[in-house]
């Protein structure tokens, strides 16, 4: 399978299956377009009737790049056909039981009152609470006993506001770090924060002991503040952007990510990425709001287009940027052509509810924090593991290839099927598909596949 | 006449052969937390040829 699009100044065309991306001329990109389904000669002769006014075009050209389409076939990195699927479940079989990244839940409580919060105000429909030291404790054992031969360790301190229980958050990190050595273990941890309580001991503290924060900042300031309210309804802004700067500042390079949601009401996006970099930030992240259908905040069909647009935008402005030395980074226009993830990766699925799980203030298991507060999907927990071997078993079972319309997709082997959790949302099953996310995520990986083959090609 | 300008890339095909190691940094465990995208992901293979 090929996908073929162009995108500023390119025509890409990418092989799907060997991952192979090449930048083609018009030529090229006609007689690939044709190359499967007619024999040479057809081709040549279409091609040829194509560029008839075109005297930069002759015969021999058509021709000659014919047989560079061929050799480009013969070497599998055009048409390369896909003969995965029967390693779909293998990685998760070899890893059956491995647990590596935990999503800790330390205060199921807010000092902001949102209304787009997926997780309800940090309540998860639930009461409001906050993990004590023993539960987390007891998370950092259960994932250390499961983890088999993983070196690598992610926790994510997550809430609601997990700053609202840091002193818990402190001692849990002081906890690993003296355990990880005699486990021969590397506990990477990140924190997820809307900057209400950041100050100087959390600066230090985050900036010494966390691979990566995400700061919540959806941009402009009358967008920023719609949502984004204390519970007197006062927008948290003014108060947090100085914040956030002098986090990002002391960060002295270390990764972080200033993390915007769009909704219905701000599909020109664009506009709050450039107040972010405007701010001083250069790393950045936006994305879709997730909420039910006829929330007044919900991304609509008619917002598609406009959203659509405006990765293309974003995709042309880090263009420029980058020629100006003002490069930034979008987080899903990182692709990684030549160190990316593996095949087994790239089918597997997301791996939540086998080697991701989300645990609650009081010590549940979910298959991730999306999953949290539905009751139907509970796991188990931190003392006895998993007790609900059914609901494992559905998403050890998710993979690319579990979903039906996955298979005619070109971007099947960049989002590895999809999130399970937008999946159950809007179709009611974890093997379904978020057809609206899907429209996004095509458009956000040609950019970002456009993006990756104009520094391939400036270096 | 060059038509064609083949961007490096990791061969998929190939980096089947090892297997995969489960290295990698957990999908949802970074910046998005609401949607699944892998590509923006390093190979944390430990293995010279991965």
């Amino acid at each position: 399978m090929i996908h073929q699009y162009k995108l500023g100044s390119y025509n890409i065309v990418l092989d799907v299956c060997s991952g192979a991306v090449h930048a083609v001329d018009e030529v090229a990109y006609e007689i690939i377009a044709l190359f499967e389904n007619h024999s040479r000669e057809t081709v040549v002769e279409r091609v040829g009737q194509m560029f008839a006014g075109r005297e930069d075009i002759t015969a021999e050209d058509i021709n000659e790049c014919y047989e560079q389409v061929r050799s480009l076939k013969d070497a599998g990195k055009l048409f390369a056909p896909d003969t995965f699927e029967p390693m779909a479940g293998k990685l998760k079989e070899k890893t059956a039981g491995v647990v590596k990244a935990l999503c800790l839940h330390v205060a199921h409580t807010c000092n902001l009152n949102c209304s787009y919060c997926f997780a309800s105000q940090g309540k998860y429909h639930g009461d409001r609470a906050v993990m004590s030291f023993e539960v987390g404790k007891q998370a950092l054992d259960f994932l250390v006993a499961n983890s088999g031969s993983r070196k690598n360790l992610e926790v994510d301190f997550f809430g609601g506001e997990p700053l609202m229980n840091f002193q818990v958050v402190k001692d849990l990190v002081a906890y690993a770090r003296s355990i990880e050595k005699q486990h021969n273990k590397n506990f990477r941890f990140t924190l997820t924060t809307n900057g209400v309580l950041v100050d100087d001991d959390v600066i230090e503290f985050a900036n010494r002991e966390c691979s990566n924060v995400v700061l919540s900042l959806d941009g402009r300031k009358e967008i920023h503040d719609r949502y984004r309210v204390d519970y007197a309804g006062k927008g948290s802004w003014d108060k947090i952007v100085p914040k956030f700067q002098k986090f990002v500042e002391a960060r002295q390079g270390k990764e972080y990510y200033m993390r915007g949601t769009f909704t219905h009401a701000n599909p020109d996006f664009l506009k709050d990425i450039q107040q972010m970099l405007d701010l001083g930030f250069t790393e950045l992240s936006m994305e879709p709001v997730v909420s039910a259908p006829g929330d007044p905040g919900a991304l609509t069909e008619e917002d598609l287009p406009i959203v659509l647009n405006q990765y293309e935008k974003l995709a042309e402005l880090m263009l420029q940027r980058r020629k100006e030395g003002r490069p930034f980074t979008f987080y899903h226009y990182m692709i990684d052509l030549t160190g990316g993830p593996c095949i087994y990766k790239r089918i597997s699925g997301c791996g939540s509810g086998t080697e991701y799980m989300a645990v609650t203030p009081w010590g549940d298991l979910y298959p991730c924090h999306q999953f949290v507060g539905e009751e139907a999907f509970k796991l188990g927990n931190i003392w006895e593991g998993v007790t609900n071997p059914n609901v494992q078993a559905q998403f050890a079972a998710c993979n690319v290839y579990a979903h039906p319309e996955c298979r005619d997709c070109w971007a099947r082997l960049y989002c590895s099927g999809g999130c399970a959790a937008n999946a159950y949302h809007s179709t009611g099953s974890v093997t379904g598909v978020y057809e609206y996310g899907c429209k996004l995520f095509r458009k956000r990986m040609e950019c970002a596949i456009m993006v990756a083959v104009d520094k391939a090609l400036g270096e | 006449m060059e038509h064609i300008k083949t961007i490096e890339t990791r061969n998929l095909c190939d980096s089947a052969k090892n297997g995969g190691c489960g290295e990698c940094q957990t999908s949802c465990q970074s910046a998005c937390k609401t949607s699944c995208g892998i590509a923006n992901q390093k190979c944390e293979s430990t293995k010279e040829s991965k």
